[in-house]
């Protein structure tokens, strides 16, 4: 075995490609399952990586990179592409002076998301390539890849990646990194500048280069014919390509490594060899579609659902009837996410819930403030919404209508497009109360600094910008910081505010429990003999308090974050604090 | 080559993860093509995390399905019965002997059941530890993955120095020792 053999999550060995590629220039914003990407990127000195405060910006950076010519690159979510749709529809028709590459990672069956879109349709629309691996090693040959196929066709080229790729490990063998020297940067007004003038020629361009990249898509490496039973030929792609191998080894492929364009000739070559083909391909019949418009008949997703991850057992369902399962699954109580004990979050949705207030949300571990039994949010849509969602209740409710209503945003998802939303509160004379859960860091996807949190991706010091004094600078008229363990303030604060007739910001702030010396020096202990059995303290939903046989608390000792938030519960001072 | 289906179950934050890429990178030690599906992200958050583990000449999907893994280790009851039917006909079930509350049981929505360990033994064969008490008898309970895994290395196979190497490389430096000696408790030295 050579040494260099390792075992990569997918995210790693996509970091590990871009890297070997000569990528100069990285620009993401968190967004689970693509973070890992940009924190392994990070660690090469060879690269410039960095944390974009959302998707268009970063998209934006690796537009820059790519036109001042060095190779860029640019990670996302499926749902951060939406941010980032804007340059990315132009970019197709810019193209590029260095590579670009936008990797975008898709979440079929929700591990982490608010839908299950596809990110080959929006690819499909603004006339993008795709390439898509399905494995550690071709994770990081695909994206090597890429970089000499954007600038051989002049264009963008998105790498789709799925949770289970991202977040799968298999085997790679590591190369050396070949530096790419920069192409010269040359003023192009007509490639560049897209104003009608230009663009016009440019939309052309985007037509040449797809009928192009159609034709060449056939004799393209990433593809693979795999002969087998005539009887039974897959065409399939990524990770569904390893479930089709589970289930039924035998059976003839086609694997496509590049999905948009579809390589045409190569699939009418192939649907000629076998006597059924079945599409097989997670979420959207995007290739099923494209096939069957061509006059051929395949069996798709009237077998296959479009919903969430497929697995072989599901694929040898359809195929043979029957799947490996021997149990029946057991009936037992589901264990859904919650938030940690010690979060400050939960401190800030106590004091909403007995406030009954309603909460309009956003994106992160806050959302579970939307479950039992904080059961504060009532809206969760995108990045930013809370903000927005909240002044279109006020305008079409009234100003009466939100004195039971706040939104609540975390620190990274204000600055990631919560900030927009703020801006309008304030031009378009909202009333409304917006508190900003500061935990300082991105905290669900695990951890990433922020442009508030005074730190690079790199780990270098930097300005960390002050939330309060953003708030005002933009003209909030108040905006206060009360401290996310102290309920009392709290109450106090959101109760004058919602009743108030002004903007206001309320930031509350706590670290979040996660992060690294944020224990606190005691932990919670009840005192079976003053417990009264009235359940307020399991009111607050913390995972470190149980009800005994007999009725009364119990605190885990290893679970307890020492938080105190259950004491401020207890009207029987049946918890006390202990020295850790 | 023997091939092997793995999986480790648990409660987001029992250190899961950990355990399963000490199997992986020992499979891959000893020559084999391996491949380990893991959760990131929002489920992390005390829910319920599995973590799957392939080894053979070669490995195509990267999760275990149901009625395929020979070995489930599980560090919680519940979440041992959550996945016990993933299990094939003979598969063994190696189950830390803890118990945690997931949320609709603490607010009183549901019951946590009472007979987890008679409804594992009914299909499967079970190897309970506890791996609590084992770890503090070390001096420090965050070892109890060490003693579980040393517990479940022992169907899994490769040598003990095989499995000491990899959690050197693995754990806290500060901690290797101790580490050592609860995998030893488990694996029962």
């Amino acid at each position: 075995m050579s040494e260099q053999k390792t075992i990569m999550l997918g995210n790693q060995a996509i970091a590990r490609g871009a890297y070997e590629a000569g990528v100069k220039v990285s620009s993401a914003y968190p967004g689970t399952p693509s973070t890992e990407i940009s924190e392994f990127l990070a660690k090469y000195d060879e690269v410039y990586a960095e944390w974009a405060p959302n998707e268009k910006v970063a998209l934006e950076v690796a537009i820059g990179a790519s036109v001042a010519g060095a190779r860029s690159l640019a990670c996302m979510k499926h749902v951060g592409l939406n941010v980032a749709s804007d340059p990315l529809y132009t970019f197709a028709y810019t193209g590029v002076n260095g590579g670009a590459v936008i990797v975008v990672a898709d979440d079929p069956g929700l591990a982490s998301s608010q839908n299950e879109q596809d990110t080959r349709m929006i690819a499909r629309a603004a006339h993008i390539p795709v390439f898509e691996p399905s494995d550690s090693a071709e994770a990081k040959e695909f994206i090597k890849f890429a970089y000499g196929f954007s600038e051989k066709y002049d264009t963008p080229v998105i790498l789709r990646t799925t949770t289970k790729l991202s977040h799968s490990q298999s085997v790679v063998s590591l190369e050396e990194r070949k530096e790419v020297p920069d192409k010269a940067y040359a003023r192009d007004v007509k490639k560049y500048v897209m104003m009608p003038g230009s663009a016009i020629g440019r939309h052309l361009a985007v037509e040449q280069r797809e009928n192009l990249m159609q034709k060449d898509a056939s004799d393209l490496p990433v593809n693979r014919v795999e002969t087998g039973d005539s009887n039974i030929g897959f065409i399939t792609s990524g990770i569904p390509y390893q479930y089709v191998k589970e289930a039924c080894p035998e059976a003839s492929v086609l694997k496509l490594g590049i999905v948009n364009p579809l390589p045409r000739k190569l699939i009418e070559d192939f649907v000629k060899q076998v006597k059924t083909v079945y599409i097989v391909e997670e979420l959207e019949p995007v290739i099923e579609e494209q096939i069957r418009s061509w006059g051929i008949e395949v069996k798709g997703k009237e077998l296959f659902t479009r919903q969430g991850e497929y697995s072989a057992n599901l694929i040898k369902k359809v195929i043979y009837g029957k799947s490996d399962e021997v149990f029946a699954p057991e009936q037992v109580p589901a264990r859904p996410p919650i938030l940690c004990s010690g979060c400050p979050h939960r401190s800030v949705f106590s004091v909403l819930n007995k406030l009954k207030i309603h909460a309009a949300g956003d994106i992160g571990c806050y959302t579970l403030g939307a479950v039992a039994p904080l059961s504060v949010i009532d809206t969760t849509v995108c990045m930013g919404a809370s903000i927005s969602v909240l002044h279109g209740i006020e305008k079409a409710k009234g100003k009466e209508f939100i004195k039971n209503w706040v939104a609540v945003i975390g620190d990274s998802t204000f600055l990631h497009t919560g900030l927009n939303s703020l801006v309008n509160m304030v031009y378009n004379k909202a009333t409304g109360t917006v508190l900003i859960l500061d935990n300082r860091t991105t905290g669900m996807t695990g951890h990433q600094e922020h442009a508030a949190t005074g730190k690079t991706l790199k780990g270098d010091p930097a300005y960390a910008i002050n939330l309060e004094d953003l708030c005002r600078a933009i003209g909030v008229p108040r905006v206060f910081t009360v401290n996310a363990f102290d309920v009392e303030a709290l109450e106090k604060t959101i109760t004058e505010s919602v009743n108030g007739s002004e903007l206001t910001v309320i930031i509350a702030k706590a670290p979040c429990a996660l992060l690294k010396g944020q224990k606190f020096p005691y932990k919670c202990v009840a005192v079976a003999d003053k417990c009264k059995k009235c359940g307020m303290c399991l009111k607050i939903g913390c995972p470190a308090i149980t009800k005994a046989e007999d009725g009364t608390v119990i605190i885990d000792d290893t679970m307890c974050n020492g938080c105190g938030l259950c004491m401020t519960r207890c009207k029987f001072d049946a918890i006390e604090k202990v020295e850790r | 080559m023997k091939s092997m289906n793995i999986m480790v179950v648990g409660v987001g934050g029992q250190g899961t993860l950990l355990t399963s890429r000490i199997i992986g990178k020992t499979a891959l030690n000893a020559g084999y093509d391996v491949k380990l599906s893991e959760v990131h992200g929002m489920a992390q958050r005390g829910g319920s995390v599995v973590t799957f583990i392939r080894f053979g000449e070669k490995v195509a999907e990267p999760v275990v399905e149901a009625g395929d893994a020979d070995l489930l280790i599980s560090f919680e009851r519940l979440e041992a019965l959550r996945y016990a039917h993933y299990l094939k006909k003979g598969g063994i079930l190696v189950v830390n002997d803890c118990k945690i509350a997931p949320m609709p049981v603490v607010i009183g929505a549901e019951k946590y059941p009472d007979d987890v360990p008679d409804r594992l033994a009914r299909n499967h064969r079970v190897h309970t530890i506890d791996g609590l008490t084992a770890a503090k008898e070390l001096g420090n309970s965050k070892v109890l993955n060490s003693v579980v895994l040393g517990a479940a290395a022992k169907y899994i196979g490769f040598s003990e120095e095989e499995w000491h190497e990899v959690i050197k490389q693995t754990v806290p430096p500060k901690t290797t020792e101790i580490n050592l000696q609860a995998f030893n408790k488990g694996y029962g030295k």
